[in-house]
């Protein structure tokens, strides 16, 4: 009896141990290790605090404030062409729990979030004589569902709620939306684990990409579950109509078109529960036609056995990502920079990454940049904006969308402080 | 609680369990109620293996949540049947152990069904089967004092 409870404390407390090193996996060839499968997962919930006077860390040379305070769950923003800055505010999903574990993890991982309701409304910041304070502050939309991603085509805005892409008629300079929104088409919305429509317009403006997540981590909430999950749709920006654009990708969050190669780019979240240095999240050219391997393989052409029953012809044809930015990061946010941003950090992306959960040693809590050469990725990330997670320990503010100011600006969305954060050069 | 007949306070006691113990009656609804929830989990799981349908599983977790909370009543009352110092403490205690197995057994197997689709199996499975062999010998080896009638 005393030998099977010491059985018992063993695994159990054995699964807590804290020794995760974080592999130096960055770039197109990460090292994987095995595969893990503990009892009970490695974890370490974000414990949030307040900022107070303290800021996120930026490079020398460059300065953070605070542009706008109180806001209600602020995930992407999107700049328009006279400087005003859009933000999507809300908290989607709300999918129902299925097993004892689904009510143990969600009241966890509650802890490490902002306990606001979401606005389900755009904001609009307005600095109109360019100071660097953003004095007007209104609503531009509200009623809406979980609004995440947004793109501004000519006189189109066109906004993903959790359920549907609506279209708004948008002029320079306007404050509040001209009407009720028109909805182009309906976006896969059963369940919603993972709930974010990432949104991105083609150069040319006449096509969308759509990111739409899994509906589970692995599967586990079966197959008929995934119809229309972990793709990216292109949708007709006139007609609505869609087709899959690219699949295998498990959860989208962010897309963004490359200027000059006008190619579509997306950072994705990938599976958990395969240990602290599985599976890579990643920021890769998306490739019309493509499959990224979720949820059959992972980085190519790795098998998750997890997955019944297996698709051994999908993972031959399973492409392998880019750029791995880390595992359990949760990049949520890619913009390209712009020259205007400073010579060090002209040509790349920047990744916002909200930080991860389900690992013992935390990784993320920061914005990254990748930088670039000819086009691809080149050379490790460059912390740009950390310090969300302080070495006390304490969280206080989550990164997740990123956009570039053509003036010269990086603007970060913190949906834990609900705060947007503006970075610029010194000048 | 022990009754002796009037004349026989010499002797040693033997079969004088006359009427169950207090609280008997919760004791074996606890101890039988394991059996079908552990079945039922042993059960769902085969079903998950044969048809890969990942509903069976979810059917599982909550049958051994169940027969966790069932079983956690019965050890209670196995416990405190230890403490009783008549001819079936042995008895008792082989039943308790039996208990104290299946329940960290199934604790066990409760965290093996917290993972995702098929990362249950196959342990999940092999620890369900093992789980609801100990809880029918639990409750057979539990049962055997329930049924104890009055000495003629």
């Amino acid at each position: 009896m005393k030998r099977a409870l010491i059985v018992a404390t063993t695994l159990a407390l054995g699964a807590c141990g804290g020794n995760d090193p974080d592999a130096a996996q960055y770039g197109p060839d990460p090292s994987l290790p095995d595969r893990q499968s503990r009892l009970l997962p490695s974890m370490e919930i974000a414990n949030p605090t307040q900022w107070g006077a303290q800021r996120p860390s930026v490079p020398a040379g460059y300065t953070i404030t605070p542009i706008a305070t109180g806001l209600a769950i602020p995930r992407q923003t999107l700049i328009l062409p006279d400087g005003d800055i859009l933000v999507a505010e809300g908290r989607g999903g709300g999918e129902s729990k299925l097993r004892p574990k689904d009510f143990v993890a969600t009241y966890i991982k509650a802890k490490g979030t902002s306990p606001v309701k979401g606005g389900n409304r755009l904001t609009l910041l307005r600095d109109a004589d360019g100071d660097g304070k953003y004095e007007l502050r209104t609503v531009f939309a509200d009623g809406l569902n979980a609004p995440y991603g947004l793109a501004l085509v000519g006189g189109h805005l066109y906004v993903a709620d959790q359920d549907a892409l609506l279209r708004f008629d948008y002029r320079d300079g306007q404050t509040r939306e001209s009407g009720p929104p028109v909805k182009l088409t309906d976006l896969p919305s059963a369940i919603n684990h993972h709930w974010t429509k990432s949104l991105a317009a083609s150069a040319d403006g006449r096509l969308l990409y759509v990111g739409i997540g899994s509906n589970s981590n692995i599967t586990e909430r079966g197959m008929a579950a995934e119809v229309d999950r972990a793709m990216v749709w292109e949708v007709d920006a006139t007609t609505g109509a869609h087709r899959p654009y690219a699949t295998g990708l498990r959860n989208p969050t962010s897309l963004a078109i490359q200027p000059g190669t006008q190619r579509l780019w997306a950072v994705v979240n990938e599976r958990d529960e395969l240990g602290p240095n599985l599976v890579p999240d990643y920021l890769t050219a998306v490739r019309e036609g493509g499959f990224y391997g979720w949820p059959y393989s992972y980085w190519g052409q790795h098998v998750d056995p997890r997955v019944k029953p297996e698709n051994p012809k999908q993972v031959a044809a399973a492409l392998r990502p880019d750029y791995s930015l880390g595992s359990h990061v949760a990049a949520l946010g890619v913009a390209f920079s712009m020259p205007s941003m400073g010579p060090r950090f002209a040509d790349g992306v920047f990744v916002g990454e909200h930080g991860s959960w389900n690992r013992h040693d935390p990784v993320g809590y920061k914005v990254v940049f990748v930088p670039f050469r000819d086009g691809r990725p080149a050379g490790p990330p460059v912390d740009f904006v950390s310090g969300f997670r302080g070495s006390d320990g304490l969280t206080r503010g989550r990164p997740v969308g990123v956009s570039v100011d053509p003036r010269g600006a990086l603007i970060v969305a913190d949906d834990l402080s609900n705060t947007i954060w503006r970075v610029v050069p010194a000048r | 609680m022990v009754r002796i007949a009037a004349g026989a306070w010499r002797k040693p006691v033997v079969s004088a369990v006359m009427v169950p113990r207090r609280g008997a009656r919760l004791h074996a609804f606890f101890l039988a109620a394991t059996v079908p929830l552990f079945l039922g989990a042993a059960l769902s799981d085969y079903a998950y293996t044969s048809t890969f349908e990942v509903q069976w599983s979810n059917f599982a977790s909550w049958l051994l949540a169940g027969g966790l909370v069932f079983g956690g009543g019965a050890i209670v009352f196995a416990l405190v049947g230890l403490a009783g110092l008549d001819h079936r403490r042995a008895l008792r205690r082989v039943g308790f152990l039996l208990l104290l197995a299946m329940w960290g057994l199934g604790l066990i197997d409760a965290f093996v069904h917290a993972r995702d689709a098929w990362a249950t199996m196959p342990t999940g499975f092999l620890l369900s089967t093992v789980v609801v062999v100990l809880s029918v010998a639990a409750t057979w080896v539990g049962f055997s004092e329930f049924g104890a009638r009055p000495a003629p």
